[in-house]
């Protein structure tokens, strides 16, 4: 079980998190042309990639906030976590 | 019997306790601290089961964990038990136990013609005979297999033990009890540290109960009783025995199962029968000790043929000796103090030591009391059949392949050994690169990828004054990094004897002309021919070979046969061992019961359950509860001998003429405020909000970013800036989920806030013509005319003094209210309702009663949104926006989605308006056609139609829109059903909504 660093309470146990996918996809503009290829990355299309990625969880049975963690997706080290709203560097 | 087999004195048993016992219906006895094995073996018994495959008796090889025979079936307290090690399980008055894997008994067992029929049961066997003919296997073969094989019975009782978790963090967490765990957890507990430590035997010590060896002028157990007295004073230190850390997993988490009643007759009151501790450790420090290691050689499965460590500590743990006349056959020094052991009981054994000339302190000492030792000797073969009762032996020659002439030496037991394998499971598990030392033929620990360090002999050092100093320092530096902390200690006065090399030898040749079975894995019978097979056949790699020879695969997990295995293939494929590698370590280290992984989520208890404030209510009012997600609700109200389907038809039908009343506190409410909130619903929902005015409510639909739908329901506008969203009961933490995602990652700039209120409300639904009289009792203040609270109108009032907020909304399609009050005055406001509502006739109604009243209204629920339909499959077109966008939009123009033919929701009556139809049945066009029969569409929903009397189901149906009164087939073959259909519009009642308006 996975030790997650939550920027908001601190070190805590994978059970309390939901994982909510790839952290740097960016929801395309509401109201904006798009083709259908881009609409179909945005919704379907991840690279499955082994190694740091950064992925977002939500911290649902504790402070409800979603947070962003950089993890490698083959050793699960988890080098990083940010707030929602910090931007990934 | 008697126990033939015990010293008089000696042991660390209780002699004055006696406990008797039955083993296969058999009254023995044995002393208190004994385990099951000990006992039996000091009644002489070695007879235990029988093997996997071949059936061949089976006796004890070990005296711990890494046991593969003595697994027997346990019976405790009214219970039962498979997969249970004697050598484990420690002895309690009128334990019962039995053998497994034989029938009719361990001393005749049919299936020993295995045995004989050795040659046709290969490697690999059951994956080339059992395959064909493939209508073989369900009524034949694996009847058969089934009542041959197997290592127990799992009890088909509930089990009424009770099991508890344990979440624990610490600085250091230190796996096992022997020196390294008692000097490593000393140091760091001086230095303040917060430690536990884990010992999965009773007794701590280790190989301190059996060593002859001294540590500061006191014996090696008097040494290991004082630190552990002293740890069990510090608070900052937790000791436990009986507890196995059997997995690690990742960022230091470790798994151990603390067995606390398995000792005992009977769990005590309040007690749990095990308890799992998950750890969250800093550091780890792996001091699990090593596993001796067998030499193959001829039938040395033989029951009396086990390991000379095992035969050691039964004799100084348990005062029993595991034969009179042993023969010790070894490579190394230990199988020599096995010997001496033997000697200063007064028990003359034969060492046969495969090495020349060896020299070393211990040696001497056993030449020095006249034992018997035959150098450059190896035994060849063990005969005898339910117990060893004599050895083939001979000479071999210096480059250990050529035997001399067989000679028989007669003996009762066998004790072997061919040096010692480190324990090095849990390091593996914990992703460290193990790597090979020639030294000892054995993996050790390599590069850590986590917070592990691993100590002593598992860390293939094997001289305590080595172990201890190693043990002190990590201890001590580990912890000194945490608590910033140090208080230096003594290095204790070390005396050991010193022993010389082994001897890299682990497998006696076959002599000419013989054929013996050889094994390396005890429990699945794997011996050497089968790896060979295996090799010829063209399997490599070792996972493979493991998996097709089941070699290491048993609940053993080849403690004692994996290293064995390694040298044979690297030996026949010409590569060194460390090419071959060894195949993956995995949790559990040894079997853990399902009881304790499970714990207390057991039955309802399993997930929490929800009750509504008017739950006791709906109990007392004979109310028949369904699951509903987490919450239990009311299904339908027994009256007499009803059953489900007449008590919800005069449910719903009562809501049709008269009035009802349904507990809908279930529902997902959540409280959104903020000047943004429009906004925010706007683009959650896929029709338009910013022009709700204050106090009403509107019907939304959310889809997914994919275009499905993802819920519904309806949502108030309670002030200017506060609106109370409504979710169906499955999806309200989803949907919550949902908004927070994008509130805080997507539009931060969104001024809003959301909370769930779900149990911060109770709710009561009054659905029907009569509804509105009801509701004018209830709040004779208010203006409830159909002017002064119109549909879709919301409005707050006093409830008898009560803050209530009253919303016009109807699921059934009626005329129909929705009055919630606070959770605590739940109860209060539903016996006002029934109160109020008695002179109209009121009757509470159940879910059942609700899913027809919907399904004959053609209103959408969770079967219709399944995570697979989007709006047009719903008829829920009309509610998609056109001017603005909101989530999941964009998909719905993607082209499938906008197919002619696309599946819609529709009506289905049978043509005899009698039959009723299963929901999940298939529609199709011709009930003949051949298979597979194209499916046009499903039942989603099904219900009784109390409006017109005959069944009525919803169905998501391909070109639903043109299919309005075609003719169809509903099939079945689950039910074995096919019904003749008419095909008619999902609105069955009140197509045009009058009702609800009225």
């Amino acid at each position: 079980m996975l030790h997650i660093k939550c920027p908001h309470c601190g070190m805590r146990s994978q059970n309390e998190f939901s994982y909510g996918g790839d952290a740097t996809v960016k929801r395309p503009e509401l109201g904006k042309e798009i083709s259908d290829q881009d609409w179909d990355n945005f919704v379907y299309n991840r690279k499955s990639l082994r190694g740091k990625h950064w992925e977002l969880w939500q911290h649902l049975s504790g402070c409800r906030q979603w947070i962003k963690v950089q993890r490698d997706t083959a050793t699960h080290e988890i080098f990083k976590t940010l707030k929602a709203n910090e931007e990934i560097s | 019997m008697t126990q033939s087999f015990r010293l008089e004195s000696g042991g660390f048993i209780n002699r004055d306790k006696k406990i008797s016992f039955k083993f296969n219906g058999k009254n023995y006895f044995g002393y208190e601290g004994d385990t099951l094995a000990s006992a039996l073996i000091a009644n002489g018994v070695h007879l235990i089961g029988r093997s996997f495959k071949y059936h061949r008796p089976r006796g004890f090889f070990g005296a711990g964990v890494d046991e593969p025979y003595a697994i027997v079936q346990l019976y405790r307290n009214g219970e039962t038990e498979p997969n249970i090690k004697a050598t484990e399980q420690e002895l309690f008055e009128g334990l019962k136990a039995k053998s497994v894997n034989c029938w009719p008994s361990v001393n005749f067992d049919v299936g020993a013609i295995n045995n004989f029929l050795k040659i046709f049961l290969p490697a690999g066997f059951y994956y080339k005979t059992f395959m064909w003919p493939k209508s073989f296997w369900y009524k034949i073969y694996e009847p058969f297999i089934r009542r041959a094989a197997g290592l127990g019975t799992a009890s088909t009782k509930h089990d009424k033990e009770r099991y508890e978790h344990k979440y624990e963090y610490c600085d250091l967490l230190i796996t096992g009890s022997g020196p390294s765990g008692l000097a490593s957890a000393y140091s760091a507990a001086k230095n303040g540290a917060k430690v536990i430590l884990a010992e999965d035997k009773s007794r701590f010590g280790g190989t301190l109960l059996t060593s002859e060896v001294n540590i500061g002028n006191q014996s090696g157990k008097e040494w290991a009783d004082s630190i552990i007295s002293e740890l069990k004073e510090m608070p900052n230190v937790t000791v436990k025995n009986r507890s196995q850390v059997f997995g690690y997993y990742d960022h230091n988490m470790l798994v151990m199962s603390e067995r606390i009643s398995d000792h005992l007759p009977k769990t005590k009151k309040f007690h749990p029968k095990q308890r799992l501790w998950y750890i969250r450790a800093k550091e780890v420090l792996i001091s699990s000790g090593s596993i001796e290691r067998p030499i193959v050689f001829g039938n040395n499965d033989t029951p009396g043929v086990m390991l000379s460590s095992a035969a050691k500590e039964y004799l100084k743990v348990y005062g029993v000796l595991v034969g009179k006349k042993p023969l010790v056959f070894t490579n190394n020094d230990s199988g020599y103090e096995t010997a001496i052991e033997f000697k200063k009981n007064g028990i003359d054994p034969i060492i046969l030591d495969t090495r020349k000339e060896p020299q070393s302190e211990i040696i001497e000492e056993a030449k020095n009391m006249n034992i018997n030792i035959k150098n450059s000797y190896v035994v060849v073969a063990a005969q005898g059949y339910k117990k060893v009762k004599s050895a083939d032996v001979a000479k071999i020659s210096d480059n250990k392949e050529e035997l001399g002439s067989i000679e028989n030496i007669e003996c009762d037991c066998i004790c072997v050994s061919g040096f010692w394998t480190p324990t090095i499971h849990l390091a593996s598990q914990s992703g460290n690169k193990t790597k090979f030392n020639e030294d000892i033929d054995a993996f050790v620990p390599g590069i850590s990828k986590q917070n592990e360090k691993t100590l002593g002999a598992a860390n293939g050092i094997y001289t305590l004054e080595e172990t201890l100093k190693d043990s002190f320092e990590k201890g001590n530096l580990l912890s000194k990094k945490i608590t910033n902390n140090e208080n230096k200690i003594s290095f204790p006065n070390v005396v050991e004897k010193k022993s010389t090399v082994h001897d890299k030898f682990w497998c006696v040749p076959l002599p000419k002309g013989k054929n013996y079975k050889r094994f390396l894995d005890f429990q699945n019978d794997v011996a050497v021919s089968d790896i060979e097979i295996a090799l010829k056949e063209g399997y490599r790699s070792i996972e493979h070979v493991k998996r097709y020879t089941t070699l290491g695969m048993a609940t053993d997990q080849g403690k004692t046969s994996n290293l064995n295995g390694l040298q044979l293939v690297s030996k026949i494929e010409n590569k060194v061992v460390p090419a071959v590698g060894h195949t993956t370590f995995r949790p559990p280290y040894s079997p853990v019961s399902i009881g304790a992984i499970v714990g207390r989520e057991v039955g309802k208890h399993s997930k929490p359950t929800r009750k509504s404030p008017m739950h006791s209510w709906h109990e007392k009012n004979n109310a028949v509860f369904v699951d509903a997600g987490v919450w239990l609700r009311p299904r339908y109200y027994k009256r007499g001998e009803e059953n489900l389907f007449e008590a919800s038809k005069r449910e719903a039908r009562n809501v049709r003429t008269n009035v009802g009343v349904c507990d809908v506190t279930t529902l997902g409410k959540i409280d959104i405020k903020g000047p943004d909130a429009a906004e925010l619903l706007n683009r959650v929902y896929t029709n338009a909000w910013l022009k709700l005015p204050v106090g009403k409510a509107r019907y939304g639909v959310m889809l997914r970013e994919d275009g499905i739908v993802m819920d519904d329901g309806t949502t108030t506008r309670i002030s200017e800036n506060h609106y109370h969203m409504t979710t169906t009961t499955a999806q309200a933490a989803n949907v919550l989920s949902h908004l927070e995602y994008y509130l805080q990652l997507v539009w931060p700039e969104l001024n809003v806030n959301v909370v769930s209120t779900t149990e911060q409300w109770a709710g009561a639904a009054i659905a029907g013509p009569k509804s509105r009289e009801v509701l004018k009792k209830l709040f004779p203040k208010s203006d409830v005319s159909n002017e002064g609270l119109p549909f879709m109108g919301y409005m707050e009032a006093d409830l008898f003094g009560v803050k209530a907020k009253i919303f016009r909304i109807s699921f059934s399609g009626e005329l129909a209210y929705e009055v919630n009050v606070e959770s605590d005055n739940g109860y209060f406001m539903w016996e006002k309702i029934i109160e109020a509502g008695e002179e109209f006739g009121i009757q509470p109604y159940g879910t059942e009663a609700l899913s027809t009243l919907r399904i004959e209204m053609g209103h959408v629920a969770g079967s219709e949104l399944d995570g697979r339909t989007i709006p047009y499959d719903n008829s829920l077109e009309g509610l998609l926006s056109k001017k603005k966008d909101f989530i999941g939009k964009r998909s719905l123009s993607r082209k499938a989605f906008a197919a002619e033919d696309r599946q819609k929701i529709v009506g289905v009556v049978p043509l005899d308006k009698k039959t009723s139809i299963p929901e999940g049945s298939h529609l199709v066009k011709d009930s003949n056609a051949p298979l597979p029969n194209p499916k046009l569409g499903y039942i989603s929903a099904s219900c009784w139609s109390v409006e017109y009397d005959n069944p009525f189901s919803l169905a998501i149906l391909k070109d639903g829109k043109n299919m309005i009164g075609e003719k169809l087939f509903v099939m079945s073959p689950l039910k074995n059903k096919v019904i003749p259909v008419e095909i008619v519009s999902s609105h069955y009642v009140d197509p045009k909504g009058e009702r609800v308006r009225s």
